[in-house]
């Protein structure tokens, strides 16, 4: 068990960046000073990784000291992992006062009354987040450290941020786990995902810097008209200034969450000319969009000035926060008049 | 009007004007800057746009256009689309070497979107001279502006003996046909 232990260990430290290993190990307090001073920083991360690792075999490092170090590396580098956003309801009357021992006795419980082979970690930070970390066993084998899902949790809100990895068939059961330690009725997946998961508890907790409607013009028309020489003549002026305007209220001032993809799934009919003939099947034509980029928002909000396409942007990629979803499902418009519209 | 005519405002006195369109942004700017740093005995306008039709409400105040370099972006098809459709609205006598197509973004050849037929196909349709270049090199920046630069003096007239249709000879290819 304790070479397991020590391994764990030891790789976990490896994905550590060299200059960052150090502060890590003093945020995690295990190991003292006075070992952390034996370690030679100057070599390679291999060795410094095997230094690391002798030193907690020698002071008996267990697994719950082990799953502590994963959860900090996790929580210095969330963007290494897939986040999803589930949010819970409940009806009736105002959340008490939320006790952490018994929500994690509560969680634990249940977790285990369904599978006991697991390892459940706890840890508390000053911004009310709990992250839960689960390494998944099966009924006959123990726990597979590597296996691990990560849950976000803010005690004040209904959102919960999961990142499940690779075994997603136990996440019915950390859902339910999730609901009842914390006295919620139900948990429901929302339509967002992404690696940052800042960006992610931005959009639903709203801190984004948002639009609103004014009527009075902003005064920083100097941003723009700031050319020095007279020599040169800008002749699309107006145009340029119409659409820096237009993006200041789709998209307002300050930087935009960062999203990984936004994904359209299209079940509309093809609308052709009719003498070509295409698809007389008269079924949805079925298509999946996606939109992928390292910052989507930004580079949606680049679009219209860099000439790429005209203001303003259709408000099925503009909606993407507001509506905190970046899964969408495009369906035909079932009315009077044809068109389409978003499911919920 | 909405087409670019060559000679239907008078000169001004010592200054010549350019016109570059198409590709928006940083390139056409630094390129701006760089022709106004170099050293010259007359003064230059320099308007930049990013389509024809030029907006019609500013017409009065625009000098009279000397030269035309239409910026075309290798990396991007859509600004081959916007030159060809700008071409229509120049008037045809532009074409006698006063209009020339700028291909930027050379430097970048597995980011190429557009044809290289394509861009030879319009300077021969259009007679006009081709100037590859990358823009976002400073030394090139440089060298491309003094090109502009001495292309601008000769077709505002500025030197004696030459005119702008002796920029054929820049687009005679030495296979020779």
């Amino acid at each position: 068990m304790d070479e397991v232990i020590v391994e764990y260990i030891r790789r976990t430290v490896l994905k550590i960046p060299r200059d960052e290993i150090m502060a890590v190990l003093q945020k995690w307090g295990f190991l003292s000073e006075a070992q952390l001073q034996t370690i030679n920083f100057r070599q390679t991360k291999e060795s410094i990784s095997h230094s690391v690792a002798q030193l907690c075999e020698e002071s008996s490092a267990n697994i719950k000291q082990a799953a502590l170090l994963d959860i900090i590396y996790n929580h210095i580098y969330p963007n290494k992992r897939a986040w999803s956003v589930y949010r819970m309801n409940k009806t009736g009357e105002e959340t008490d006062f939320f006790d952490f021992r018994d929500f994690k006795k509560k969680f634990r419980r249940q977790i285990q009354s369904a599978l006991i082979n697991v390892t459940i970690n706890f840890r508390e930070y000053e911004d009310n987040a709990i992250w839960i970390r689960i390494a998944w066993g099966t009924p006959y084998t123990k726990p597979n450290q590597y296996k691990t899902s990560y849950v976000v949790y803010h005690s004040q809100t209904p959102y919960v941020f999961i990142s499940a990895s690779t075994l997603r068939s136990n996440l019915p059961l950390l859902c339910q786990a999730m609901v009842v330690a914390s006295n919620y009725h139900d948990i429901r997946e929302m339509e967002l995902r992404s690696h940052c998961l800042n960006s992610l508890k931005d959009i639903v907790f709203k801190r984004y810097s948002q639009n609103f409607q004014t009527n009075y013009p902003l005064q920083e028309r100097n941003v723009l008209t700031e050319n020095v020489d007279l020599r040169i003549n800008d002749e699309n002026s107006s145009e340029k200034e119409r659409i820096h305007r237009l993006n200041q209220e789709c998209f307002g001032d300050g930087p935009q969450p960062k999203l990984d993809f936004a994904q359209y799934k299209l079940e509309t009919m093809f609308k052709s000319d009719p003498k070509w003939d295409v698809l007389e099947k008269k079924e949805p034509f079925r298509c999946l969009v996606k939109f992928s980029s390292p910052h989507l928002l930004e580079s949606l909000k680049s679009l219209a000035p860099a000439g790429l396409a005209d203001a303003p942007l259709s408000p099925l990629l503009t909606c993407i926060p507001q509506k905190a979803r970046n899964y969408f499902k495009i369906r035909e418009k079932k009315s009077l008049h044809p068109g389409n519209f978003v499911s919920p | 009007m909405a087409v670019l005519r060559p000679f239907d405002k008078l000169p001004e006195l010592n200054c010549a004007t350019i016109l570059l369109v198409g590709a928006e942004g940083g390139p056409q700017q630094q390129l701006a800057e760089a022709m106004l740093r170099e050293k010259k005995d007359f003064n230059i306008n320099i308007h930049l746009a990013s389509s024809l039709p030029l907006p019609p409400e500013r017409d009065h105040l625009r000098p009279r256009i000397d030269l035309i370099a239409f910026v075309i972006d290798i990396k991007s098809k859509y600004s081959l689309k916007n030159v060809q459709a700008s071409l229509a609205y120049v008037d045809v006598r532009f074409f006698l070497g006063k209009v020339c197509f700028l291909v930027t973004g050379v430097g970048r050849v597995n980011n190429c979107s557009v044809e290289m037929n394509a861009i030879w196909k319009l300077g021969e349709d259009y007679c006009s001279p081709v100037i590859f270049c990358e823009l976002e090199l400073e030394g090139i920046r440089v060298a491309t502006a003094q090109r502009l630069l001495r292309m601008l003096q000769i077709c505002a007239g500025r030197v004696p003996g030459v005119s702008a249709l002796y920029f054929s000879l820049l687009m005679r290819n030495s296979a020779g046909d």
